[in-house]
């Protein structure tokens, strides 16, 4: 696998916290990320913002639509949502928005907790390439990656973002 | 631990790719898998916190419980599990009696895999019973022993192992002593199993020389006829059930006589370390192995162990379903 020069990601940070701010003026809002990248990048804006709830993390394994083809991701997490999401509005922080089928099982996750009033998504990097009806409200970088590119968040000290050839493919 | 029975098992409960496709005893399991299962039943636990404590993850699956052995916790916990996975589940309790209208365990094995079922969660009175019904189905459908015989009892083993675990931590620095009728226990011969193989330094096993088979010493366990003397020490007790119903009347003396040299109080706990963890499989039989200020007490971990062994279940449901129709299906 061939590494290009990645990018910064502080300054994605920035503009990811600058364009949640106005939707952060409601009293309370929850954030939660998603394992392994979303979550943190979640931790990172979570406390750049100051926000008054704990951080949620989840983790989808148990909620992917293809388990019955690929099985259980060799290593699960427990999800833990520190506070009642029952009403509430959420941001929901992902690293990579690609297929959508990994912020629909983390919706579905999160309405086992409850109904929540809002959600909206912020992702690092919106790589296109949509399978489901599921857009990010914030996104920092939009990419296309050519076929046999794929992005990766590396972290969580320091948090690299990297285009890699995926080897064997064009 | 290689002299103890064996059915096969490290053939039959891998496949081919070497992914754990049945769960038929502990032997055979290498820690890595027994971890990954504890792992996972770490998430499953959170689970059942939440208000909705279900999950899609085996939607559309069918679950069979197969018992032809009475059982309530481990048969409702099964059922409990499948379905907080979203699962269909079935419920065949077999006596043994109408078995004896002619049809074997493989006939009606054949019947629910004509309606596709996609696993079996198997008690039966025989050892091996499960193994038998893993060979026969192959890779079509997962098989989870939930006890054959005085063989095994797997589900039972991991969640000792993670309720160990979960207030003790890893089991590498840990005296663990199991106590009472190992002679007809399936759920002592899996616990000392799954300790090994996660490291346990010193499992002992404390009972009377008529319920601890003599062979048990040669495989690296210690063995104590003596309670106090057993006890001493031990980080976690694990009581085990008088098995009075597959036991031969002249194995003891009398109940009382029993409780008297091997029943576990709060008094004879003392010889163990401070704040000794005391679990117990269930039934308990109280007054008999273990007295009910114990069994109920603040060191007792009794309840907990039924908590843990539905994410358990959980667990290895999941690890299975998920090997389904990786290969030859």
């Amino acid at each position: 696998m061939s590494t290009k020069p990645g990018w910064d990601v502080e300054p994605l940070l920035d503009a990811m916290r600058r364009s949640l701010a106005p939707w952060c003026r409601e009293a309370e809002t929850g954030m939660i990320g998603i394992y392994t990248g979303g979550a943190w990048i979640a931790r990172r804006l979570h406390a750049a913002m100051g926000l008054d709830l704990p951080l949620g993390e989840v983790d989808i394994s148990f909620y992917r639509d293809d388990f019955s083809h690929i099985g259980l991701h060799p290593q699960v997490r427990a999800s833990h949502i520190p506070f009642d999401v029952d009403g509430r509005q959420i941001i929901l922080v992902d690293d990579v928005c690609y297929t959508g089928r990994t912020i629909r099982a983390a919706m579905n996750e999160i309405f086992d907790y409850g109904r929540p009033a809002r959600i909206i998504l912020a992702v690092l990097v919106d790589r296109g390439g949509r399978e489901l009806p599921i857009q990010p409200d914030v996104a920092a970088l939009r990419l296309t990656p050519v076929p046999g590119e794929a992005i990766k968040l590396t972290g969580p000290e320091p948090l690299r973002l990297e285009l890699r050839q995926i080897e064997g493919r064009p | 631990m290689r002299k103890a029975l064996h059915f096969g098992d490290a053939g039959t409960q891998h496949g081919a790719d070497g992914r754990l496709r049945h769960l038929l005893s502990m032997e055979g399991l290498r820690d890595r898998e027994i971890l990954h299962i504890l792992d996972t039943a770490e998430s499953f636990l959170e689970i059942g916190q939440r208000v909705i404590k279900k999950t899609p993850t085996l939607r559309g699956r069918t679950i069979v419980n197969l018992f032809f052995e009475n059982s309530t916790r481990t048969r409702s916990t099964f059922e409990l599990a499948a379905k907080r996975l979203s699962a269909d589940v079935l419920n065949i309790a077999v006596s043994t009696s109408s078995q004896s209208k002619g049809e074997s365990l493989l006939d009606t094995v054949d019947n629910l895999r004509a309606m596709h079922v996609d696993g079996f969660v198997i008690r039966h009175p025989e050892a091996g019973a499960a193994h038998q019904v893993a060979r026969h189905v192959g890779g079509e459908a997962l098989v989870i022993n939930a006890g054959d015989g005085q063989h095994a009892h797997p589900t039972q083993a991991l969640l000792d192992v993670f309720t160990i675990r979960h207030y003790r931590g890893p089991m590498e620095n840990l005296v663990v002593a199991i106590v009472g009728d190992v002679l007809h226990s399936r759920v002592a011969r899996s616990q000392i199993y799954a300790l090994s193989i996660l490291g346990c330094p010193e499992i002992r096993v404390i009972g009377p020389r008529t319920l601890v088979p003599a062979e048990l010493s040669a495989l690296g366990v210690h063995v104590y006829h003596d309670l106090d003397a057993g006890l001493r020490g031990a980080d976690v007790v694990c009581a085990l059930r008088l098995q009075r119903e597959r036991m031969e009347a002249h194995r003891l003396p009398s109940l009382d006589e029993y409780h008297r040299r091997f029943g576990l109080t709060s008094q004879r706990l003392e010889k163990a370390a401070p704040g000794a963890l005391v679990l117990h499989p269930g039934p308990v039989n109280r007054g008999v192995e273990i007295a009910s200020e114990l069994a109920d007490g603040p060191q007792s971990v009794i309840l907990a162990q039924v908590t843990h062994g539905l994410a358990v279940r959980m667990a290895v449901l999941t690890l299975l379903a998920g090997a389904l129709g990786g290969e030859e299906n």
